[in-house]
């Protein structure tokens, strides 16, 4: 067995033992924290088929997962208060079914992804993480002056929304849902790293003229690939939303979309469980540096230095070598 | 005679006040390779990347295979046959030598709109792409890495990957560049073969592998084509003499 797989079975593993711990100890703040690190390592997986297989460096993920984190909002707030959302071409009223709300979430976040990857596709480079950066603080800006929903002060959501046959507000079994979904999406990934788009994706990123020379566009590739990782980090701000049942405009901010970006970094980009890593690790120092500073993020901000500076394939990579290349 | 696949119809290209392609014309017929030679700066890299799509031409036409492709890019134009191998090896480099193959076999039969099979699994991808690394043999360095692969063994697998394309015409700008004389050697043989399957267009630097293999030959000089013929009726004309030959005798 390859060392990456290993790594990786551990790391399931632990986010399979770890909160049975907590819950059997009855510590339902460290579930808490757990189902934080997976649903941030689910937003880091989104990142991370753009940044990683793709090559393209967006800095504007917080507007998928704001965009989720919204769908989610404005979907519950509905429901709360009976009023549809719109009637007209068909009714639509709100929802506290957590399954459709996720549908909501990734067709609304993938609809958002391809309108900006279109546009944001067309540069590249140092153009592309500033027109990303660009549209992050759009929306940004938009919800905050946005009074319908809250504007600054964002959206509370009173009542978890539901899950057939589940007490979501169980920390353990809401654990359980988005540790499924993580799953369910690392091995998703898994076989889409492996697949022929997985193959032209990650061509296009090394070497974007020899793609074109046997006849397979670069442009839609990316947007493909921009859309589903924007629809996965989407989904990924629904359940974030529904764990902290609130949603405000810090989603779209700027710092959502670097600490998404440092979680795929710290772990290692490219690599399939890099933002599960990654997230974890930055919990983790959240939770034990916070605990020792306010400014823990000064060491974060060390950390990182060291990762980019002596150890390129982030954890992963200082932990099972040079990745290889799939038979 | 027979129609040429390619051809080049009164191509013009400016840069400003170089005239980098100035009223070129050129055909490749079935069958043929057909070289393409000139000195530094003669304009032969703007010409090939017209052929291939990079360039549009300021004026004239790119006829191939009965129909004007001067409008479509590089995508369209590798679909519609054309196989290219670049001057500087252009392959994805943290790949194996076999995935480079197979992309290509991708791209050119099922497209890479497939996200949930494993492609290095898929036979019908598989066969074509280990024929093409057999035929320049490479088939035991199918696992390597590319970028562990010598500079000679990285212009052998440009050629395996235009190969899988099967295109119906080669375009190959240099391929024989820093070969070396047996590496050199084993190619021509190779590409002495490969015009049964599609023509070449060579642009090479190697004026015996020109001479020895090219059915006409074509002269370009500061961005006009002075003489096309075979190698004797080039050899003995005294224009390309003074114009380029002489220069390199010279030197």
């Amino acid at each position: 067995m390859q060392r990456e797989t290993l790594i990786n079975i551990i790391v399931l593993a632990l986010l399979v033992l770890f909160p049975l711990w907590a819950w059997q100890a009855d510590e339902p703040f460290m579930i808490t924290l757990a189902t934080r690190a997976v649903i941030l390592a689910l937003a880091g997986v989104g990142l991370n088929l753009a940044l990683g297989l793709g090559g393209m460096v967006s800095f504007g993920h917080a507007v998928f997962f704001g965009v989720g984190g919204y769908a989610m909002g404005i979907l519950a707030s509905h429901a709360q208060s009976y009023e549809p959302i719109f009637e007209w071409p068909f009714l639509f009223e709100g929802s506290k079914f957590m399954p459709l709300i996720w549908l909501v979430a990734i067709l609304s976040s993938g609809l958002a992804a391809l309108a900006i990857g279109a546009l944001s596709l067309r540069t590249s480079g140092v153009y592309f993480i500033m027109i990303t950066l660009a549209f992050g603080q759009m929306f940004f800006y938009f919800t905050i002056s946005w009074p319908a929903y809250g504007g600054e002060d964002g959206l509370s959501v009173y009542v978890r929304n539901g899950f057939p046959g589940l007490n979501t507000l169980d920390p353990i079994q809401f654990y359980g849902i988005c540790l499924a979904i993580l799953a369910i999406v690392l091995f998703a990934m898994s076989r889409l790293a492996r697949s022929s788009f997985g193959l032209a994706l990650s061509a296009a990123r090394q070497n974007e003229e020899r793609v074109q020379a046997v006849g397979i566009g670069v442009f839609r590739l990316r947007l493909m690939a921009f859309t589903i990782s924007g629809a996965i980090t989407g989904l990924a701000g629904a359940l974030f939303a529904d764990l902290n049942r609130f949603v405000s405009p810090v989603m779209f901010s700027w710092q959502t979309s670097g600490e998404i970006m440092i979680f795929v970094i710290l772990g290692g980009v490219g690599r399939l469980y890099g933002p599960v890593i990654g997230a974890v690790l930055f919990i983790v120092l959240e939770h034990e540096l916070g605990g020792l500073s306010e400014y823990w993020h000064i060491y974060l901000g060390a950390l990182l230095l060291g990762v980019v500076l002596f150890a390129r394939g982030g954890l992963i990579g200082v932990l099972a070598g040079r990745e290889v290349a799939h038979d | 005679m027979t129609e040429p696949i390619l051809d080049i119809r009164n191509i013009s290209k400016s840069f400003g006040a170089l005239r980098a392609s100035n009223d070129v014309s050129l055909d490749l017929r079935p069958g043929e390779i057909h070289a393409l030679i000139g000195p530094n700066g003669a304009g032969k890299s703007t010409l090939i990347k017209q052929i291939a799509g990079n360039l549009r031409p300021d004026a004239g036409a790119v006829w191939f295979n009965g129909r004007d492709v001067t409008e479509l890019d590089t995508v369209a134009r590798a679909r519609a046959g054309l196989g290219r191998t670049f001057q500087i090896s252009s392959l994805a480099m943290e790949m194996t030598v076999l995935q480079n193959v197979v992309l290509g076999a991708m791209g050119h039969r099922t497209g890479p709109f497939r996200f949930f099979r494993p492609v290095m699994k898929d036979r019908a991808l598989l066969a074509p792409a280990m024929q093409a690394l057999e035929q320049v043999g490479l088939e035991e360095f199918a696992t390597t890495r590319t970028a562990d692969l010598s500079h000679g063994q990285r212009r052998q697998l440009e050629v395996a990957v235009a190969l899988t394309l099967s295109p119906r015409v080669f375009l190959m700008d240099e391929p024989m560049a820093g070969l070396g004389a047996e590496g050199s050697h084993r190619l021509m043989g190779f590409l002495d073969e490969l015009r049964q399957q599609a023509p070449i267009l060579l642009v090479e630097h190697d004026m015996d592998a020109v001479f020895a293999l090219a059915d006409r030959i074509s002269v370009l000089v500061y961005g006009q084509i002075i003489a096309t013929g075979s190698a004797d009726e080039i050899r003995a004309n005294p224009e390309v003499r003074s114009a380029y030959l002489g220069e390199e005798e010279d030197a």
